[in-house]
């Protein structure tokens, strides 16, 4: 309680040290005048009596200076000193504290941003209460979580490792409020959906598992938080309105919390539904139809005190119970457990990959940033010794001098890591905000909290240690007299130090990740014009779906020959075709099984392959300019009445018939028996990402296959822009209501080319930080090396050296260790496009361009750092240097 | 020996108090008196005196330092403490050779 008390009494003096500083000084003269009275009362002369008096009070100064010790915090004190002078030295060298700061934002920036990412996307996805027992159910043998509602059941009822399991799947449903129809995607979700994730409504009330009856027994809504606040304007009267969802009549029941919004973290949809009422909302009812996995996801809480690994024994017991029940539905049911936000591994697997890959690279640069930093203060240190050596002197302690040093470290990374965490902040925001495709309700929830702040305070302090720990062997081992004595020397010697290690590591990571980032970028262009199987250039591609609108059946199909007509009548309209899903574009393909024309038996296992299916109208492969190899496209004669066939392409002839021209005519059989004869065989295309292998597919006529999806590719050498408008207003005079979506198919191109692009211009990001750290470290190793040498390069110059030479002995080591680290950079960039195989389309740096980019990009950045330097060098003029000495 | 000084003398300015030691330890204790002040200082900031502006003597501005209640409690506990001590020193020294065997 003493000390407390009195730590707050000096904190305070502190403060306010000066007027103190009085209080002392009038009770010295007080003092002193006091004696002196006395003395001359005792007989001395005045003069004398003052002496006396002083001579007894003792060392004045030292005096003031005990009580100065006493009175204030000497650590706070000596910070304040040490801060007042470490700003002073930055002030003075202007360029070193820019380069220091700017270095350390980036570094530290660069840091904030990923580590956020990382937070948001890994370490804390789904606000939910307990996420850390909340787990989805994968399939055991492929990243997937899609399950039929009966198995759904079959889990649910039957599990015991589960407090609960919820299910949803995604949809695009058309709400009309009354207004301005427009779509939305939604999640079908089950009763318990919102029970099991342990939430509270903000507002009204959620659905729950008793609002059950059976199909299309719970026409009812939740708005997510985001929804209510764009289309409902945050209007509390919501509650209880009725809506129309795809023409059904649906009430508004509540409003989820502000920080939810969807069991995936990156998909945000509009509004929930109950899952029993997916007849309404997709037109179909897979509720009793075990063999239909159309649900996305089931997940759910573990029960306390089940680990995952008793939980998966349950399930699989389940799993094959449901195997031995159900034969010719149920195939390896196997199943693990999954973090769900990121759709279990198949997303959080990659991603998950790439991150801790950026997290390690970003802390790499932090690192290199610190040990440039390190070789630049121990430069600053040097050049300082003979201060420091006349601070020993005078008796300063080697503590209190280091001391300095270091708080003008931290003080560099405070402000360095202050500036990185604004523009880190900036940076999120914006991500943020960033919807990367139009198409889908896709953003990324990467606000920075507590956990980023503290992060990257913790990285500033000790990245402040870490540099600024690089010159304390030098003022540990500083010997005041010696330096005194003599000149500053240059250390001349051809020993590797830690310093030139520490650059040749940041230059080969450096040259890694411009390796990295070209074959990046050539693998983003090779795919931008890869063979796709069409041709998006030139062409529009317009998307609805007839259910919206409350069509089906046969009503759906001549709604859709009349929009291919009436689009087909625009003037400068070429060619329009119509097909349900269009490659790339919906972000996924439906895929089925086949089978040869002999199979009798139709269980997935028995497939002959697996190959993309869609339904076409005859148009079709002009207007996308797919081209066909073989045998005929379909007319409009392939309706239901005539023979039911299918066009193939190369591969799924390959597979099936062993080429293409014995597939001419052939049969093969779909899963319900169906024999479906070739007529055609087309080019090999995409169909789901870039980088897929080339895959079986085949092409129905949509008269055999009908769906309500429907995607119009319009071809026109037209402005796409005035086509599209056209097209909109066609279809708007065909149905008012049908929400039509539609843009240049290149464009619709960027959900496939996402991952790509992140990564390229990621990698991009990252090599810029890269090389600028690495022309700071070459540039400060030349710089340092120069100022060291001048004397010795006068007098190479003084004797006759030419030119060349000057620069050989005065840079001819920075190059050296560029040559070094860019070598082995590369080797390094060579191993990790491995990785990045996975992500970007055709990525190999086994390509000139790839290897004469990096290379050219080193040495222009070794020249770049080298150019001052090098000026530098070959500007001495031996008369003035001597003459200096 | 300040605590004692102030609390047999009552408020006393910082002269008073090294004047009064001086008078006391008879010269035997031949520091200089500034190192009076930094000690002052270090008791005020633990409490157990107190200090304020008034007039000295010869009319002009000095610091009366004066015990405070806690300060007296503090003086006594280290007075029973010295007494031990000295008491339990006193009687090493009192003990002779033949005590002990």
């Amino acid at each position: 309680m003493k000390h407390f008390r009195r730590f707050f009494t000096r904190l305070f003096n502190s403060a306010t040290m000066r007027a103190r500083d009085e209080r002392l000084e009038e009770e010295i003269e007080e003092h002193i005048a006091l004696r002196t009275a006395e003395n001359i009362r005792g007989g001395l002369s005045p003069g004398e009596a003052r002496r006396q008096a002083i001579l007894k009070f003792g060392g004045r100064e030292a005096v003031k200076e005990d009580y100065r010790a006493q009175r204030g915090l000497l650590f706070f004190d000596n910070l304040a000193r040490d801060l007042r002078l470490a700003i002073r030295m930055l002030r003075k060298s202007p360029g070193f504290t820019i380069v220091a700061i700017a270095t350390l934002a980036m570094a530290i920036g660069a840091n904030a941003v990923v580590f956020s990412v990382l937070n948001a996307l890994i370490l804390h996805p789904l606000h939910i209460p307990q996420a850390e027992s909340f787990y989805g159910i994968q399939h055991g043998n492929e990243p997937s979580s899609y399950q039929s509602y009966p198995d759904y059941l079959d889990l649910r009822e039957r599990n015991r490792s589960f407090d609960d399991i919820a299910a949803y799947d995604a949809a695009l449903a058309g709400l009309d409020t009354g207004e301005n129809p427009s779509r939305a995607w939604i999640f079908l979700a089950s009763g318990n959906y919102f029970d099991v994730l342990r939430l509270q409504p903000f507002l009204g009330r959620f659905f729950h598992a008793s609002d059950e009856h059976g199909p299309n027994s719970a026409p009812f809504i939740v708005l997510s938080y985001a929804f209510w606040h764009t289309n409902f304007h945050d209007d509390r009267g919501v509650v209880g309105r009725v809506v129309q969802v795809n023409k059904h009549p649906f009430t508004i029941l509540g409003v989820a919390p502000p920080g939810f919004h969807g069991t995936l973290v990156f998909f945000n949809p509009g509004f929930f539904v109950p899952l029993v009422n997916q007849e309404q909302v997709e037109g179909v009812n897979d509720l009793n139809a075990r063999g239909k996995r159309f649900i996305f996801m089931t997940m759910g809480h573990l029960k306390q005190g089940v680990t995952p690994a008793q939980a998966v024994a349950d399930l699989n017991s389940i799993g094959s119970y449901l195997e031995r029940t159900y034969p010719e539905d149920d195939e390896q049911r196997t199943f693990t457990l999954n973090r769900p936000s990121l759709y279990g591994d198949y997303l959080g697997k990659p991603v998950r990959a790439f991150m801790t890959g950026l997290m390690l690279l970003s802390g790499l640069i932090l690192l290199a940033a610190c040990a440039n930093l390190g070789s630049l203060f121990g430069a600053r240190a040097a050049d300082r010794s003979r201060e420091v050596a006349l601070r020993l002197a005078l008796g300063a302690s080697r503590a209190r001098i280091l001391r300095q040093l270091f708080t003008e470290a931290l003080l560099l990374s405070l402000l360095g890591g202050a500036l990185g965490l604004w523009g880190s902040f900036v940076l999120l925001g914006a991500l943020s905000n960033w919807q990367p495709f139009s198409r889908w309700p896709m953003q990324l929830p990467v606000n920075p909290d507590a956990n980023v702040y503290g992060v990257a305070l913790l990285l500033t302090v000790a990245s402040g240690f870490l540099f600024g720990a690089v010159p304390v062997r030098q003022v540990l081992h500083t010997n005041p007299y010696e330096i005194i004595k003599a000149a500053p020397r240059g250390v001349v010697g051809g020993r590797i130090t830690i310093r030139d290690l520490a650059l040749v590591v940041q230059i080969a990571i450096c040259a890694l990740l411009v390796t990295s980032s070209i074959v990046a970028v050539r693998g983003l262009l090779r795919s931008l014009h890869s063979d796709f199987g069409f041709d998006p250039e030139s062409a529009i591609v317009a998307d609805t779906d007839l259910s919206m609108s409350g069509y089906s059946g046969e009503r759906a199909l001549q709604m859709q020959k009349r929009m291919i007509d009436a689009v087909a009548a625009i003037p400068g309209v070429q060619s329009v075709g119509l097909i349900d899903w269009a490659p790339l574009v919906s972000g996924g393909a439906i895929d089925t099984t086949v089978f040869t024309d002999a199979a009798t038996d139709f269980r997935p296992s028995n497939a002959a392959a697996k190959p993309y299916m869609y339904g076409i109208s005859p148009e079709y492969f002009h207007a996308a300019r797919t081209g066909l190899l073989a045998g005929r496209t379909f007319t409009w004669h392939d309706d239901e009445n005539a023979p039911r066939v299918a066009v193939i392409n190369q591969e799924f002839a390959r597979r099936l018939f062993g080429s293409a021209a014995n597939a001419l005519g052939g049969y093969f059989k779909t899963p319900d028996g169906t024999r479906l004869q070739v007529v055609g065989v087309v080019e090999n295309g995409k169909y789901q990402s870039l980088t897929e292998n080339p895959s079986p597919a085949m092409f129905l006529p949509f008269l055999q296959s009908p769906s309500t999806q429907t995607y119009l590719v319009v071809r026109s050498d037209r402005d796409l822009a005035q086509m599209a408008a056209a097209v909109r207003s066609t279809m708007r005079t065909l149905d008012p209501s049908l929400p039509v979506y539609m843009g240049p198919w290149n464009q619709e191109l960027a959900t496939t080319l996402f991952g790509s692009r992140m990564a390229a211009i990621t990698l991009g990001v990252m090599g810029a930080i890269g090389a600028m750290l690495s022309i700071t470290g070459i540039f400060g190793m030349a710089a340092y090396s120069v100022s060291k040498r001048l004397r010795e390069l006068g007098i190479r110059m003084a004797l006759g050296a030419q030119r060349k030479e000057v620069l050989q002995a005065a840079l001819g080591r920075a190059f050296k260790l560029l040559a070094v680290g860019s070598t082995a950079g590369l080797l390094l960039g060579i191993l990790a496009s491995r990785v990045l195989s996975a992500i970007v389309y055709q990525a190999t740096p086994r390509d000139p361009v790839v290897l004469a980019g990096v290379v050219l990009a080193m040495l222009s950045l070794g020249l770049l750092a080298a150019w001052i330097p090098a000026r530098r060098a070959l500007a001495i003029d031996p008369a003035i240097l001597m003459r200096e000495e | 020996m300040v605590l004692k000084t102030l609390e047999v003398l009552g408020a006393l300015h910082g002269y008073g108090i090294a004047r009064r030691i001086e008078q006391i330890s008879g010269d035997l204790l031949a520091v200089n008196q500034g190192t009076l002040y930094p000690v002052l200082l270090k008791l005020e900031q633990e409490g157990v005196i107190e200090s304020e502006w008034g007039a000295s003597e010869n009319n002009r501005r000095a610091r009366f330092y004066r015990l405070t209640r806690e300060g007296r409690k503090q003086l006594q506990v280290e007075a029973q403490d010295w007494q031990k001590t000295a008491a339990l020193i006193g009687r090493f020294f009192a003990a002779k050779a033949e005590d002990l065997s």
